[in-house]
């Protein structure tokens, strides 16, 4: 097992109180596992990713254990950590675009970075070359600064810095959002591609566009409200979820072929509750349509099917009784 | 109602103004009554500045808008405030569509003033609530709140109702849907088509090619500012012909379908279509503006018991012979 994660649990300390983001969060993520992670905006996605990597204030550790490689990431000491930021465990944050010092060139910034993790500079250069080579940026790269690449060169040269040390797991933070149809497809292939090729073990992949993961992902977890909804093969989320949440939300996708004059499709009704003070047991449970008594306890994550997680009470009868 | 011919923007850039951008070029196209036509092309390619155009935010360098018509760029005065009272657009970001430092319901005030100065405060009161409903929104919970307390769902609702006070008959809506989250798309979605069937033309913006075909009866793909395939939308999704909406149809990422099936399929597809002689792209002595691309040559009898299938046999015999 690559990653291993256990009742991971973050807040976020305000004024007002904690907002809990992330409540006992567990999952594994196998060797060259892809897997996606999707859930509406504030559901605990990117809060999930920064408290595997860099767990800083406002967010608090609460509880829980990370092992990567069966070697424990010490996720609440952030001196700890550095020994295992960007060797071991590294990020393509969701502002790579502006990710990179502008004030130094990118070659500069590069070697400063290596040199700042005791890494020669000089002895990783034909490999970063090479590297350059495969997402089809030029050496050039190297002498110019940021600004003068564009969105989706910068893009590539920020996954090709994050990935140098050959990280064991790497998480890619919306790396699509801001990139047109086809430079996304042309990112996201990369990713696979560095998958392949071994430089990195495994790809936790945050997006909120399912479609993409369809096409990449082995695997998908939904989040709902800082709590983890589901788990599964891609094949599986898509055509056969058994979360209600996961239902609704891809019912709720529009796909090629569908037109609202012949299949009207329906949204999720209601919105999804404050994190300050969130509802006890499910959180999905006041817009969910299937709800029952059970629901005000907070449903365990069970494994319904081989690789198949679920955190419902209604799929929990139904294996209980099987 | 709403017609474009041969409207071109043209910037001028460098240093000195020297160089030409053409951001669009010699886009034609119409948007009949209660119809939704799609806008579809990425960045850059000029979607967005056709919108503006027809919103009288940017100036047309060439060509001619006309709304039921009438030479847009020739209204002035009442005359304009006229035109917005029936035409107005729609945003990618609700939130900088807002000044924060003032309450979202600002937005209807701003309209309250402009253009309905005599009305009393109670009728303006129900009508304002009533658009509210009509667009989904429960107006208790959204009147009287700062924009940062609304979602982007909401605020980009509000905006909707906005321009629905004015009794409009068309909307531009500018990737309205791209900053939702994908819970909420579908909810504006269906707004958008219960709108246009109480008879609103909607010119609808996007980059996605499943909520263009979701809503809409035809679309323009736009490259580079130039209209490359325009039509029905089941026929373009179908048949897509242009070499770029081709490779726009292969790299939207699908629910349905991987992206290599998308590809082996445009392959298969490319293989049927192309009419030319299957020889062509490497024939030497092709003849490029002749029928070598575009007929498939039949099978000739170029002297007795001999059959070729090149066309330049064809011209000194008529086929004795077709194979099938």
């Amino acid at each position: 097992m690559s990653l291993q994660v256990e009742n991971l649990t973050v807040y976020y300390q305000t004024l007002r109180g904690d907002v809990q983001a992330l409540e006992s969060a567990t999952f594994t993520v196998a060797d060259g596992e892809i897997m996606g992670l999707a859930g509406e905006s504030g559901c605990g996605k990117t809060t999930l990713a920064h408290s595997l990597i860099r767990l800083t204030p406002p967010m608090r550790f609460v509880e829980g254990r990370v092992e990567l490689d069966d070697e424990e990431l010490p996720v609440w000491d952030m001196e700890r950590m550095n020994d295992f930021r960007f060797k071991k465990i590294s990020i393509i944050p969701q502002y790579a675009m502006n990710a990179m010092n502008p004030t130094r060139k990118i070659g500069k910034m590069t070697s400063e970075l290596l040199e700042s993790r005791k890494v020669d500079f000089k002895a990783t250069l034909p490999e970063l070359k090479r590297r350059l080579n495969l997402v089809e940026l030029s050496h050039d790269v190297l002498n110019m600064y940021p600004i003068e690449l564009s969105g989706g060169m910068k893009q590539r040269m920020v996954m090709v810095l994050s990935t140098l040390m050959n990280p064991s797991l790497l998480i890619a933070d919306e790396v699509t959002s801001a990139l047109d149809v086809s430079s996304q497809k042309a990112v996201v292939e990369m990713l696979v591609g560095f998958r392949d090729r071994g430089f990195v073990k495994s790809l936790i992949v945050i997006t909120h566009d399912i479609s993409i993961l369809y096409q990449i992902a082995d695997s998908i977890m939904i989040m709902y409200a800082g709590q983890l909804a589901e788990k599964a093969s891609t094949e599986v989320i898509i055509h056969a979820p058994r979360h209600p949440y996961t239902k609704l939300l891809i019912a709720s996708l529009p796909k090629v072929g569908v037109k609202y004059s012949e299949k009207r499709l329906t949204g999720i009704p209601g919105s999804p509750p404050l994190l300050l003070d969130p509802p006890i047991g499910c959180r999905f449970r006041e817009r969910c349509p299937v709800a029952f008594e059970k629901c005000l306890d907070v449903p365990p994550f069970i494994e319904i099917e081989k690789d198949h997680f679920v955190a419902c009470w209604k799929e929990f009868e139904k294996n209980a009784q099987a | 109602m709403l017609r474009l011919d041969g409207v071109s923007k043209v910037y001028r850039v460098g240093t000195f103004g020297g160089k030409e951008l053409h951001a669009v070029s010699n886009v034609s196209f119409d948007v009949k009554d209660g119809e939704v036509v799609s806008l579809i092309g990425e960045s850059g390619s000029g979607k967005t500045t056709i919108g503006k155009m027809i919103l009288r935010l940017l100036s047309i360098t060439s060509g001619t808008i006309s709304f039921n018509g009438v030479d847009i760029s020739t209204l002035e005065g009442g005359e304009l405030k006229e035109y917005y009272r029936k035409v107005q657009g729609v945003f990618q970001d609700p939130f900088s569509s807002y000044n924060p430092i003032f309450k979202a319901d600002r937005v209807f005030r701003i309209i309250r003033e402009e253009f309905f100065p005599g009305i009393n405060s109670r009728e303006w009161n129900t009508k304002v609530e009533s658009t509210l409903r009509a667009v989904g929104l429960n107006p208790d919970d959204v009147l009287n709140k700062f924009p940062h307390q609304l979602s982007g769902g909401q605020l980009q609702r509000f905006l909707i109702a906005r321009a629905l006070l004015l009794d409009i008959q068309f909307l531009v809506a500018d990737e309205i849907i791209s900053m939702l989250d994908a819970s909420r798309r579908i909810d504006v979605l269906n707004l958008l088509a219960d709108l246009k069937s109480r008879g609103l033309s909607i010119l609808f913006i996007t980059h996605d090619l499943s909520l263009g075909y979701y809503i809409s009866e035809r679309a323009v793909i736009l490259y580079r500012g130039c209209v490359v395939e325009m039509g029905s939308t089941e026929k373009i999704y179908y048949n897509p012909l242009h070499p770029y909406t081709k490779m726009l149809m292969a790299s939207v990422p699908r629910l349905d379908k991987k992206w290599e099936e998308v590809e082996v399929e445009l392959r298969a597809m490319e293989a049927e279509l192309s009419s030319g002689c299957v020889y062509y792209e490497r024939c030497p002595v092709a003849d490029k503006d002749g029928g070598c691309a575009r007929d498939r040559p039949t099978l000739l009898e170029a002297e007795s018991d001999h059959f070729v299938a090149c066309i330049r046999y064809a011209e000194e015999r008529p086929p004795l012979y077709k194979a099938s």
